[in-house]
């Protein structure tokens, strides 16, 4: 660690006082307002003293926000930039520097949330169609989904998709021998617990006689071989199974799309299409089907509908499908994308367009078959004849010793016994070409091979298809272009850098800057999930230090940071209270309780392990009803699994009897899974695996402030008890031991490259720092919880009358008065400049709000002050000044199109309506669209950018 | 003919041995705009109880069961390609038909006055 720097460390100023929004003054008044003496005593009065952690956490002192940089350059030396030639999945890109600056590096679109609230997203969402659009033309299939976390659960959920289509009743899957091995390792990890047999063959040779109901076939595949899969997809689907094409999307741009081979899926990874490899992650993966399974696609999916007015607007279709309204029927537990990534991708894609895509294919493919030609010359005849970037070369006895040589010159290739993997990418110059052939013992010349070597795409899987041909991909290809059209989708949309992002349970706190910086930094940005462990011992040196700062806060004995998400982590955590069940011979241990207050992704994660879910009810208060719960562990006492609980609640409330409800499962058999999605309200606190609990997972977006991305990346990894510990999620690469757990993700240690975002932040708070930010969103949800509740009962408290770090306040009886739907609260804050907090989240018609430690006294007051006027904009109606269609909140939220119309008959003034009480005419936000008509969108689904005449539409109209 | 109702806001038009189902208003009211259905396959045999059918809305996604066992002889498919059927008419907007397999089944069913009083 670098040595503090003095006059940083004798500034007034701390990390944590930026970090936090109050100010001590601030804290004063708002510790008067909710009638408490002291920080102490809120804390003493808000979490049971049964749970309380007496002992400070301890995690050295804090750094400066320049000593913290300078620790992660010196973390950053540790890891060594080679030249990666490993493939398997993870290729080298250039990420454009228009789109590195004013996309991964804006935080108008880092910062911005899920697009639930479509009128105040209409930039991400027209970012994430082009995303759709560009997987649907390159894959030549009908809907493509807006991503998934990588392509190894991209083929799993492609898997459970198949399962649940296709006719047959068997449960066996194929899986191509030349998958990526990471790929298989996590199909096999999803299908084990729900009793689904894997059989691993050649496709072109074993696929007769086989019963299966899906297959999972790579092209190109894995070790570079290119073949003609028309024949395996057609004996799939001959058998009712679904043909599932794993393909590499710029190849697609030179060989027949899967989806005029016959397949009916095709999924993949977009990372080489400009986003860094990041030694794992994070990077978009897609998914597209054909139109029959359109209504199974996992994840979410962006779709054309209209607005109030009519006009075309863009918002998340399909959401029924979704685990939180589908819950334990839903077949998925997908719930964080990767939309920043998705983004970014896109944006490469509008960038180069359909030539400049080709051409960056063309030029890979020319030097692979170059440096083929050469290494034949030299004796090693590549094993394939037909390829497009990636070379297999059998090397004999000789591997060990070229193997050695490339790395000494800098090289990573790609071991697997004595067969040597090469494969080339955008970045792969002729230079390292003639790098390669010298540790292959030959001195050649890179302009000589090439006149020689000719093109190895096979003649008959050509692509001649046209794609990308929406004017999107072709009108942006200045930078000046694509420079305004970046800045003005981000317009669109509100995000953090704007206004505060009340949305409960999702805790859209601070993302700082100095938090961002290493990300970009190519020692970070640039490995190889894959490269050996030495070159990556600045990586380890921060995981072994976050794991141990995750343990220390949460009480627990060992951390897995594979998983790639909040839901992904419940998974890897169920998975392991499965795994330990069934070491100790209770593997017939398959209830899991969980309340019905839960997040939709716990029932779906219990199915997703076999697991049968039995609801445990709540009180009046909300709180689990342990007597219920009593009941019915008793109840399943020979067959309990676990208990699933989020703590706080998801109604924001810490319950009284967690320690009671934690020993009733213990006592009967189970474990007990803490959903740490509210982790955020205990740091420093109180410790999960101190008062009960076997396992957590760990929002990283949520607690540890990497940006929610518009939607994506986050992080879930989980923290365990030791008696689990051998059962956390294992590395693709390796062998699983017979009793322990595959993978769950693609890369060992999931988005790698993110986790420094959350390293940065624990060094900068410090022990103290994060205690003190705990209280102060305790604090900030007390303030709301007491300023609104005269106006807006808030539904839920503690015995005392505190609320957590969240509060829901309930406008149910303003239906009845006034016929006003939360919805029309929803948007009626978009007027004053608000995103909405969460909606009908945990409970139908209320809003869930949480302010976090970030947001000051001012900005909350803004808040609050808005929905005050909204209740006052209530009572309007309820007094008969205008009808609720005619109200300004059923008109929310209101555009330039009404304000600039010729004629205003409405009910009340174009002020009112347009700049309502306390909003600024000079920076106001306009809503691009007005009130998006969901119903229309999934009558009438569209999933792809609009084609050209509505452009032409659109253009006559103005 | 008759009309009768179960607890899940299904109704059941009985003209013989065949019976023809569907939601209730109050169900569609529940739901709001259905956007979605996915009906059984023709000459399927439905056990009293088994989810038969799936409805969308924009808030939910929900499983119609069969009430009663039977085989299913006929399914709308208008209802399929405009579901806003459901909304505007939901008692016209009628499901799929069943051959009753046991007449016995439909003991359990509340008539009308019995549902709105379920409901009330």
């Amino acid at each position: 660690m670098s040595k503090p720097n003095p006059a940083a460390a004798k500034a007034a100023v701390t990390f944590a006082d930026r970090h936090i929004g109050p100010s001590a003054q601030d804290v004063a008044a708002m510790l008067t307002t909710v009638g408490a003496d002291s920080l102490d005593a809120l804390m003493d009065e808000t979490l049971p003293p049964a749970i309380r952690q007496r002992e400070p956490l301890d995690l050295g002192p804090a750094l400066s926000e320049t000593d913290a940089l300078a620790h992660m350059r010196e973390l950053a030396g540790q890891n060594r930039l080679m030249v990666s030639l490993i493939g398997q999945g993870y290729s080298g890109t250039i990420l454009p520097t228009v789109i590195q600056r004013n996309i991964l590096e804006n935080p108008a679109w880092y910062t911005a949330y899920t697009p639930y609230q479509p009128e105040i997203s209409q930039g991400r969402l027209e970012a994430l169609l082009n995303f759709q659009t560009m997987i649907g033309d390159l894959t030549a299939l009908d809907i493509a989904n807006a991503s998934l976390l990588d392509e190894g659960t991209a083929a799993a959920e492609a898997m459970a998709l198949a399962e649940r289509m296709s006719q047959v009743k068997t449960k066996a899957f194929f899986v191509d021998h030349e998958v990526h091995p990471q790929t298989l390792a996590v199909l096999r990890t999803r299908a084990e617990p729900l009793g689904w047999r894997i059989i691993i063959g050649d496709p072109m040779r074993d696929l007769e006689g086989a019963e299966v109901f899906g297959g999972v076939l790579q092209y190109p595949g894995t070790s570079g071989v290119i073949r003609d899969l028309r024949e395996p997809i057609a004996a799939l689907k001959a058998k009712g199974a679904l043909a599932i094409i794993a393909a590499d999307l710029l190849a697609l741009t030179l060989l027949t799309p899967p989806g005029e081979l016959g397949a009916d899926i095709a999924v993949g990874s977009a990372q080489r299409f400009g986003v860094p490899m990041g030694y794992g992650g994070p990077h978009a993966a897609y998914m597209a089907v054909r139109d029959a399974y359109k209504r199974s696609l996992p994840g979410r999916i962006v779709g054309l509908s209209i607005d109030a007015r009519g006009e075309p607007a863009y918002r998340l279709a399909l959401q029924t499908r979704e685990q939180h309204i589908r819950r334990e029927k839903a077949t998925s537990n997908i719930c964080t994308a990767q939309v920043l990534l998705a983004v970014i991708s896109s944006m490469y894609a509008v960038y180069h367009g359909p030539e400049g895509l080709t051409q960056i294919a063309r030029d890979i493919h020319q030097r692979t078959a170059v440096l083929a030609a050469g290494l034949a010359a030299l004796g090693y005849a590549p094993r394939h004849d037909q390829f497009f970037d990636t070379l297999s070369i059998d090397a004999g006895a000789e591997a060990s010793a070229i193997f050695a040589r490339a790395q000494d010159a800098g090289l990573n290739l790609r071991v697997t016994g004595n067969t040597l993997g090469i494969a080339l990418d955008e970045t792969t110059t002729p230079e390292i070409v003639e790098a390669v052939w010298r540790a292959f013992g030959g001195a050649l010349a890179y302009d000589d091979i090439e006149a020689k070597a000719a093109d190895r795409l096979p003649e008959g899987l050509r692509r001649t298809s046209a794609f990308l041909t929406h004017p999107v991909f072709h009108a942006h290809r200045s930078e000046t272009e694509l420079l305004r059209y970046m800045r003005r989708l981000s317009d669109r949309d509100l995000a953090l850098d704007r206004a505060m992002i009340p949305l409960g349970s999702c805790t859209m706190k601070l993302n700082a800057t100095t938090e961002m910086i290493p990300l970009t930094w190519p020692e970070f940005g640039s490995l190889h999930p894959f490269a050996p462990r030495d070159q990556a011992a600045g990586y380890h040196a921060m995981f072994t230090r976050l794991e141990a700062a995750l343990a220390a806060m949460t009480g627990y004995d060992a951390v897995s940071l594979q998983p790639n998400s909040g839901a992904q982590g419940e998974y890897a955590g169920l998975l392991a209270i499965r795994a330990y069940h069934a070491a100790r011979g209770e593997g017939h241990r398959k209830i899991c309780l969980i309340p019905s207050s839960a997040h939709g992704t716990n029932p779906a994660s219990a199915h997703m392990v076999g697991m049968s879910v039995v609801v445990v009810a709540c009180d009046a208060g909300g709180n689990v009803d342990v007597d219920d719960l009593r009941a019915k562990a008793e109840k399943h006492r020979d067959d309990l699994a676990a208990i699933m609980i989020t703590y706080p609640s998801t109604h924001g409330v810490f319950e009284e009897h967690i320690r009671d409800i934690c020993d009733i499962v213990h006592a009967n058999g189970g474990q007990v899974y803490l959903d740490g999605a509210n982790l955020n309200a205990q740091v420093g606190l109180a410790r999960p695996g101190d008062y009960g609990a076997d396992v957590s997972h760990f929002n990283l977006h949520k607690t540890f402030c990497i940006p929610h991305g518009g939607g994506g990346p986050g992080m879930g990894p989980i923290g365990v008890k030791a008696h689990l510990a051998p059962y956390l999620p294992g590395d693709g690469n390796r062998e699983v031991p017979a009793d322990g757990v595959g993978p769950v993700s693609a890369a060992p240690y999931g988005s790698a490259s993110i986790l420094v975002i959350s390293y940065i932040y624990i060094l900068m708070m410090g022990g103290a720092g994060l205690r003190r930010a705990t209280e102060i969103a305790i604090l900030n949800a007390n303030y709301i919880a007491t300023r609104l509740d005269p106006h807006f009962p808030v539904l839920y408290r503690n015995h005392v009358g505190r609320v957590a770090h969240e509060c829901i306040v309930d406008p149910r009886a303003f239906k009845t008065s006034a016929g006003v739907t939360v919805d029309d609260i929803a948007k009626r804050l978009i007027d004053y400049g608000f995103h909405a907090p969460t909606m009908s989240f945990p409970v139908a018609g209320t809003l869930m709000i949480e302010p976090t430690e970030s947001e000051s006294k001012a900005e909350i007051d803004r808040f609050c002050d808005a929905m005050i006027a909204i209740r006052e904009e209530i009572a309007e109606i309820e007094g008969g000044r205008f009808a609720v269609e005619a109200s300004p909140l059923r008109l929310a939220p209101h555009t330039v199109h009404d304000i600039a119309d010729d004629t205003w008959d409405r009910a009340y003034s174009r002020t009112e309506g347009c700049f309502p009480k306390g909003t600024s005419r000079t920076d106001k936000y306009w809503s691009p669209v007005g009130r998006v008509d969901n119903a229309y969108g999934d009558r009438n689904l569209v999933c792809s950018c609009p084609p050209m005449e509505d452009y032409a539409l659109a253009a006559a109209a103005e | 003919m008759t009309t009768l109702y179960t607890d899940d806001h299904e109704w059941l038009r009985i003209e013989g041995d065949t019976a023809t189902i569907g939601i209730t208003d109050y169900a569609q009211s529940q739901l709001g705009d259905v956007v979605f259905i996915e009906l059984p396959k023709v000459g399927r045999q439905l056990k009293k109880g088994e989810a038969a059918a799936v409805v969308e809305s924009v808030k939910a996604a929900s499983d119609v069961y069969a009430p009663i066992g039977g085989e299913v002889i006929e399914v709308n498919d208008a209802v399929v390609a405009d579901p806003a059927q459901i909304n505007s008419d939901s008692m016209s907007a009628w499901f799929f038909k069943l051959k009753i397999a046991d007449q016995g089944e439909l003991a359990g069913l509340m008539d009308e006055a019995a549902y709105q009083a379920h409901i009330a």
